[in-house]
């Protein structure tokens, strides 16, 4: 589904991603773990060409997206759900779904609604004015309008209450029956252990470790080591 | 009484001139981040292009069409092939906008000559109407309610389509909506010519009241630049209303300070800045 491969990032002058290569399989859900500016989300941004590979590749549905616009690498069908939600603010509920909205497939409007019953009964409230739950919904719902094959969630727990992120697993595991292949950033151990079928950990601008959830569980070395738990 | 009421109309017709040219200025600046400075260009090409297609063909309608689409035309062509590179260079892009404001003006000289023309009047509106006992040019009417037209049809834009609301998003979160899959390039492209278009509906329709001049792109340039600073950059509404406040603030203090009549634009102008210093509809 998704194949990076040796890709090398900076950020201005500093080097950023030093040679990250990591597969998500159709179906799969994949946690990406490690520290704060480990360079997790400076992954999510080369996935999306917002900040582009210097060098390496990164492969989606057998289609080099390395350096594609941001516009087509979201057309390709990957759908971002951006650290920190980021949702439209000035816009309304239905107009944030409405601007992503593309393609056909099973993601309706409708169909995402259903989802998450809170937005319908605010359809047209502006988002700026929802709670921290409320927009990671929408952030969520806004990717899912895209029909995409992939989502790349960057820290979808942060800030959020713990019933609140209940209810964002019981989405993602809702997501993963319809079939949904998911690239989960995280930062909340308990929560991607629980979701995820295979765990990517990070540090310093590399994958350093690749396994199960269950043997991450057991492997308090790792833990210790690479995620300071 | 009856020199209130004209005064009074007078202002707001060229208020309604003066909306067209800063809500252009006011969304280019709100999705692109652009201060364009050539937009006076743009007012005063699309009146000399204006003034020629009237002159050869003496319809005012094909003036409108030609002239809009002449400067919608070069207005592409400075977005997509030099503003573009400059992408979010606040200072550079204002520069090369400024340098096609200086060569727009010395073309037109060159061409049009530095004498004040004036674009004839379309036939429908060449006379005077009787209403309540007043009389008054009814092409001036007729700008009013063409301008308010244009702000319905634009306000209908921006908030009641999708593309309208696909703009909003690039001002809200330009990145993230590249990211979600809105061609933001292509966005910038056609706010860039509506703006141009705007501009130069403005210089067409303007061309028969303001006339046609050397010096006009400057002076309506400062104008639609102290209208956006009041009515709030990047708001429709703040430039209707502010287009409207500068345009009667205009007339009047030519009427009655003609000595003073910057001062009586600039004065208020400071006084709101003051108070609220986004403007009156501006975000923070």
């Amino acid at each position: 589904m998704l194949n990076i491969q040796d890709v090398h990032t900076y950020y201005g002058e500093s080097y950023i991603l030093q040679g990250v290569s990591l597969e998500v399989k159709p179906g799969q859900v994949v946690a990406l773990l490690g520290r704060n500016g480990v360079g997790k989300s400076t992954l999510a941004r080369s996935i999306m060409g917002l900040t582009p590979a210097r060098s390496g590749r990164i492969v989606f549905r057998d289609q080099d997206i390395t350096r594609m616009p941001a516009h087509m690498i979201a057309r390709a069908g990957i759908g971002y759900v951006p650290q920190g939600r980021q949702v439209f603010k000035s816009l309304t509920i239905r107009e944030n779904l409405q601007v992503t909205a593309r393609g056909e497939g099973q993601w309706s409007f409708d169909k995402v609604l259903q989802l998450f019953p809170n937005l319908r009964s605010r359809i047209r409230s502006l988002a700026g004015k929802l709670s921290g739950g409320e927009q990671q919904m929408l952030a969520a719902g806004r990717a899912l309008v895209g029909n995409p094959g992939l989502l790349l969630m960057d820290e979808p727990t942060e800030g959020l209450a713990p019933m609140i992120v209940r209810e964002l697993g019981r989405t993602i595991e809702s997501l993963k029956q319809a079939g949904t292949s998911i690239l989960l950033i995280e930062q909340q151990l308990n929560f991607a252990l629980r979701y995820a079928d295979v765990v990517f950990i990070m540090n310093k601008g590399s994958i350093v470790h690749s396994c199960t959830p269950a043997e991450l569980a057991a492997d308090s070395a790792t833990k210790a080591k690479f995620l300071g738990v | 009484m009856n020199f209130w009421v004209l005064q009074t109309l007078n202002g707001i017709s060229f208020g309604m001139l003066l909306f067209l040219l800063a809500s252009g200025l006011s969304l280019i600046y709100g999705l692109m981040k652009i201060l364009n400075l050539a937009h006076g260009s743009f007012y005063l090409l699309g009146g000399y292009a204006g003034l020629v297609v009237v002159q050869k063909t003496g319809s005012f309608v094909l003036a409108v069409f030609v002239a809009t689409l002449a400067i919608v035309v070069i207005g592409v062509l400075m977005e997509r092939f030099l503003l573009r590179r400059l992408h979010l260079q606040e200072m550079p892009q204002t520069l090369l906008t400024f340098g096609f404001l200086f060569i727009f003006s010395d073309l037109a000289m060159l061409i049009w000559g530095s004498n004040p023309e004036t674009v004839p009047k379309p036939e429908m509106f060449s006379q005077s109407v009787q209403i309540a006992g007043f009389i008054y040019p009814s092409y001036r009417l007729f700008i009013i309610g063409f301008g308010l037209v244009v702000a319905l049809l634009l306000w209908w834009i921006q908030d009641g389509t999708r593309i309208g609301a696909m703009i909003r998003a690039g001002v809200d979160n330009e990145e993230i909506a590249r990211s979600l899959g809105i061609n933001v390039s292509l966005l910038f492209t056609l706010v860039f010519a509506l703006g141009a278009f705007l501009a130069a509906l403005g210089g067409v329709m303007g061309g028969p009241i303001m006339g046609v001049f050397p010096g006009a792109d400057f002076e309506v340039l400062l104008l639609g630049f102290v209208v956006v600073i009041i009515g709030g950059l990047g708001s429709l509404k703040g430039a209707l209303i502010g287009g409207l406040i500068v345009g009667l603030l205009d007339n009047f203090g030519k009427v009655f300070f003609p000595e003073f009549a910057l001062f009586t634009i600039f004065a208020p102008m400071a006084l709101i800045l003051a108070v609220r210093p986004t403007g009156l509809f501006g975000r923070e």
